[in-house]
């Protein structure tokens, strides 16, 4: 069980501070970086993202190294691994995953393949093993309508909210004008009308 | 009064879900092989590696299988638990030896004590993902008929063992 840092983030904090390479501003002391509102960063942890993304380099040659035998299985297997997820980081793709089970797991897909088993059949044999929770795209079932539904569920019920609130705003008052209120109205509305 | 009571009634609703889910255990995934078959397996013996153990050598008794590695800190927890329950006589345990070195599994049973009737070597993790397992220890109770009837993730704690392991397997047994 490795706690690897994303990659993707080391890089993406990498491309950050590229991109305001010819400010100097950074190296100086405390800068708001442009795409980050509201996080100070300093020189050190400018220093410790690019010791990252020095980082993010080596791990990323490491990941790349098995698609030199065959870049068509490889991209197979990546394309199934992705559709699932990884027990050990759970937020993390089987794909994207450095854990020791995750690699076993991409192992496990690559010889299916070779074994000419459908991403139908991989997909299966994961969950018989996992459940759906492996699974990044959950089936629609009787357990999970809650999870395919709630959003549009919540759509639904802002959308009648904002209905009413409309409505209720458009509605005339029911109360009726009191006498001066009305003699009001009609001068300030014959004033408007002169005018126009 | 009425403006206030809808955002006091999502407030609330809002304050229920976030407490069940801090409450939840994401950690452990339900395994979908509970009241399955256990998954066939003929694995070498951690002592005797000529020696093969099938899943059909166990059939007819109620046994404990118990995920371990000699790398897993979490089961030094549970090891002495194990060792308890192994010279108390109630269940049998099998050990699925994880992704492990055989003489580093050897030496770490000779440290630690050894609870199994046996040791399964699992030195590819196969069997492992056969069971779903994703995280060591994990333990099995498993049936007469070979059925899997529970999955316990994490180091067993005396309370897993007392309210929930031992009455099941009492259970099974009567």
């Amino acid at each position: 069980m490795l706690d690897v840092p994303s990659p993707a983030a080391a890089c993406g904090g990498a491309g950050r501070r590229d991109g305001s390479s010819s400010d100097s501003a950074p190296l100086r002391g405390r800068h708001w970086w442009p795409c980050e509102a509201g996080s100070a960063v300093s020189a050190r942890s400018v220093i410790a993202a690019l010791l990252l993304a020095l980082l993010c380099v080596g791990v990323s040659a490491q990941d790349a190294r098995p698609l030199a035998d065959d870049p068509v299985l490889e991209a197979q297997v990546m394309r199934i691994a992705e559709e699932l997820r990884c027990l050990v980081c759970q937020n993390e793709t089987i794909a994207a995953s450095h854990a020791d089970l995750a690699v076993d797991l991409r192992k496990q897909i690559r010889q299916k393949l070779q074994q000419g088993q459908s991403q139908q059949q991989i997909l299966d044999f994961m969950v018989q093993r996992y459940g759906d929770f492996v699974l990044y795209r959950p089936p629609v079932k009787s357990s999970t309508w809650l999870l395919w539904g709630g959003p549009f569920l919540l759509l639904g019920a802002a959308l009648v909210g904002l209905i009413l609130n409309i409505r209720r705003r458009r509605s005339p008052a029911s109360v009726p004008l009191r006498s001066d209120e009305a003699e009001r109205v009609r001068r300030l509305l014959g004033e408007e009308k002169s005018e126009a | 009064m009425k403006r206030y009571l809808l955002p006091l009634i999502v407030f609330v609703v809002l304050l229920g879900f976030l407490a069940v889910g801090l409450n939840l255990k994401p950690r452990e995934v339900p395994s979908p092989l509970i009241d399955k078959p256990a998954p066939a397996f003929k694995l070498a013996r951690l002592d005797a590696p000529d020696k093969q153990l099938s899943l059909q050598d166990l059939q007819g008794k109620v046994w404990l299988l118990n995920v371990w590695a000699s790398w897993c800190v979490a089961c030094r927890v549970e090891h002495p638990l194990l060792v308890d329950l192994a010279g108390s006589g109630t269940v049998p345990i099998y050990g699925l030896n994880y992704k492990d070195k055989r003489d580093d599994a050897i030496a770490w049973l000779a440290k630690h004590g050894n609870p199994y009737v046996a040791s399964l070597s699992d030195t590819e993790g196969l069997i492992g993902i056969d069971y779903g397992v994703y995280g060591v220890p994990e333990t099995f109770v498993i049936d007469k008929a070979g059925v899997i009837r529970l999955k316990h993730i994490g180091p067993v704690t005396p309370e897993v063992l007392r309210d929930t392991i031992l009455p099941l397997v009492k259970k099974l047994n009567a």
